[in-house]
């Protein structure tokens, strides 16, 4: 299936919408708005590949959020090796700028889309039963909706390989728990119009619907973190059996 | 070829300066509670800066050396004592084998900062030695410090025991590190306004300059939770979740505030009302829970001077120990 098309946005229509920040004396985050929008995730998507195949001396990680890009930098480097007349933080600031005007925002090549087998309710999804109670739904159609769409990882955040996917139908969005509870890694959870997998066993609250067996974190692969900002992900049911062999 | 813990304290961990680009894959940089400590520590012990040191939280554990080496212990005064004597922090100290450390009492600061010649030799996770608890990886086996561990040290060339006297069992040099002006006023934390600080009522703002926070016991490496007056917002806008960093002050729903540290996720969605300056964030690090916080606004320009003037300064003092330790081998 195809991935759904994004709404696309020129630099030009961006241009007064942005604001530049500093987050500390070390950071500074470029925040397109304060909203989830598929578009504003690619347009900060492409700043990140645009700074990173175009780095400067000091630059040591960028992040996209949302609807953010932050860069984390040293300034002693930037000062060593530029010297700038103005503050460090408004040199990084001329960069981002660069990066903003440099990249168009346009729909990313479609890639692979990454089925991820659930095995939902009972033990796995402790909150599934609950959900489609309130939402007056039978736990299959509760199921069938939330596997029924393709979602985008907008960002990495929270632990080590946590994705925060959209979006949730809203006949399936629920809030967050009001307290956090144990979560098991592989559990597949529900906040608002927002879904995503725990990595680790964590503290969350969010609702559970029911858990994957692949492993989203591995610290000691190659490539510890499976999924990344930007990629297509669509959930496939398994039954409890399946899940147990993948398991094995 | 190694140290091994005796008996195991609170939390000590294996930590450098941080893994850097990861935080895209949710990845924090850790590393260090006072980079300024830890590093050094390093220096004192003729290391590059970016070695591995433990961090040692009270009670701290009790350590054997199982070779001659050469130590220093910075940050925290735990009282440190070598086979029950008393021993000065910021100082190279030679140790002959089977040595024991331990720390009877705190004095005051939050941590320390223990180094050996060489460095530990354990592998790297994501290019830093820092121990991320969460993972399980980096440091010791990705976890704090245990009875019985035994971590090995690096390589050395350099005859330790030729420089203590025949019947002493350490020596601290003569030389060490005045730490100057990074821990002065421990108690007064200079921040920069966050993007959310316009948002806070005209009292709140007033309020933060003017009242004391304390430090709550509940904190960690994750964060210190502060304990001050309620303080508001003019508006409850919700934010969408975007990026933290070491000493971004965030502002909690129940109006209290939280100083994100070494441990912090890397996405967060409450307010940002400021952000603790770098070269402030050392003395941050040590203070502990019951420690009084009177925060101090500045502009981005004075934050960038005090960290590089920081910077400089390590410089300096890591030129200075390497020209002694240097003379020292020479000598002998």
């Amino acid at each position: 299936m195809l991935k759904k098309l994004t709404s696309i946005i020129s630099s030009q229509q961006l241009t007064n919408q942005y604001k530049i920040f500093p987050l500390g004396d070390s950071a500074v985050t470029f925040d397109m708005g304060n909203t989830i929008s598929e578009a504003l995730n690619q347009k900060a998507l492409a700043m990140q590949h645009w700074l990173l195949a175009h780095p400067f001396e000091g630059l040591k990680d960028c992040l996209v959020a949302y609807s953010s890009l932050t860069v984390l930098y040293n300034p002693v480097i930037i000062k060593k090796y530029y010297n700038p007349a103005t503050t460090l933080f408004a040199w990084v600031t001329e960069k981002l700028q660069q990066a903003f005007d440099k990249t168009v925002q346009t729909k990313q090549a479609a890639r692979e889309l990454i089925k991820i087998p659930v095995c939902y309710g009972d033990d796995y999804g402790p909150d599934l039963a609950t959900l489609a109670g309130e939402k007056q739904l039978t736990q299959q159609e509760v199921v069938t909706i939330h596997t029924g769409t393709i979602y985008n990882v907008y960002m990495i955040g929270f632990l080590p390989g946590f994705s925060y996917m959209g979006e949730v139908n809203e006949k399936i969005a629920v809030p967050r728990k009001q307290t956090p509870m144990p979560v098991m890694a592989g559990s597949v959870g529900i906040a608002g119009s927002q879904t995503g997998i725990y990595p680790l066993n964590s503290p969350g609250g969010w609702q559970i619907v029911g858990r994957t067996p692949l492993r989203l974190f591995d610290p000691f692969e190659p490539e510890p973190v499976k999924l990344q900002a930007g990629d297509q992900v669509q959930f496939y049911a398994i039954t409890k059996r399946e899940f147990e062999e993948y398991s094995l | 070829m190694s140290l091994t813990i005796i008996k195991p304290g609170l939390l000590d961990t294996l930590q450098d300066l941080g893994r850097t680009g990861y935080s895209r894959l949710g990845i924090n940089r850790g590393g260090a509670m006072d980079r300024y400590a830890a590093q050094v520590a390093n220096m004192l012990v003729g290391n590059e800066t970016s070695e591995a040191v433990i961090e040692i939280h009270f009670p701290g554990a009790q350590f054997l050396f199982e070779q001659n080496t050469l130590i220093s212990i910075t940050g925290g005064n735990f009282n440190a004592l070598l086979n029950d004597e008393p021993v000065p922090l910021w100082h190279p100290i030679v140790v002959r084998k089977n040595t024991v450390l331990h720390f009877p009492k705190l004095h005051n600061g939050g941590r320390c900062y223990l180094a050996v010649h060489g460095g530990f030799c354990v592998s790297k996770w994501l290019n830093s030695y820092s121990t991320h608890l969460k993972a399980g990886a980096g440091g010791f086996h990705g976890r704090k410090l245990e009875k019985g561990d035994e971590i090995p040290f690096k390589e050395s060339n350099i005859y330790f025991a030729g420089l203590l006297k025949p019947g002493k069992e350490f020596e601290a040099l003569k030389w060490g590190v005045d730490t100057g002006s990074t821990y002065q006023h421990p108690n007064e934390i200079y921040f920069i306004e966050g993007n959310e600080w316009a948002q806070l009522t005209y009292q709140s703002q007033k309020a933060m300059l003017e009242d004391n926070f304390t430090i709550h016991p509940f904190s960690d490496r994750m964060g210190y939770q502060l304990q001050g007056v309620d303080l508001k917002r003019d508006q409850n806008i919700e934010l969408v979740s975007s990026a933290v960093s070491f000493g971004t002050m965030q502002l909690l729903p129940n109006g209290q505030l939280i100083v994100l540290m070494a441990d912090h996720q890397t996405t967060g969605g409450y307010p940002r009302i400021g952000h603790v300056i770098s070269a402030h964030l050392p003395k941050l690090a040590q203070l502990g829970p019951g420690d009084v916080i009177h925060f101090i606004k500045t502009a981005i320009d004075n934050a960038e001077q005090l960290l590089i003037a920081q910077q400089q300064e390590l410089n300096i003092l890591q030129r200075a120990c390497m020209e002694r330790l240097n003379s020292l081998y020479v000598k002998h």
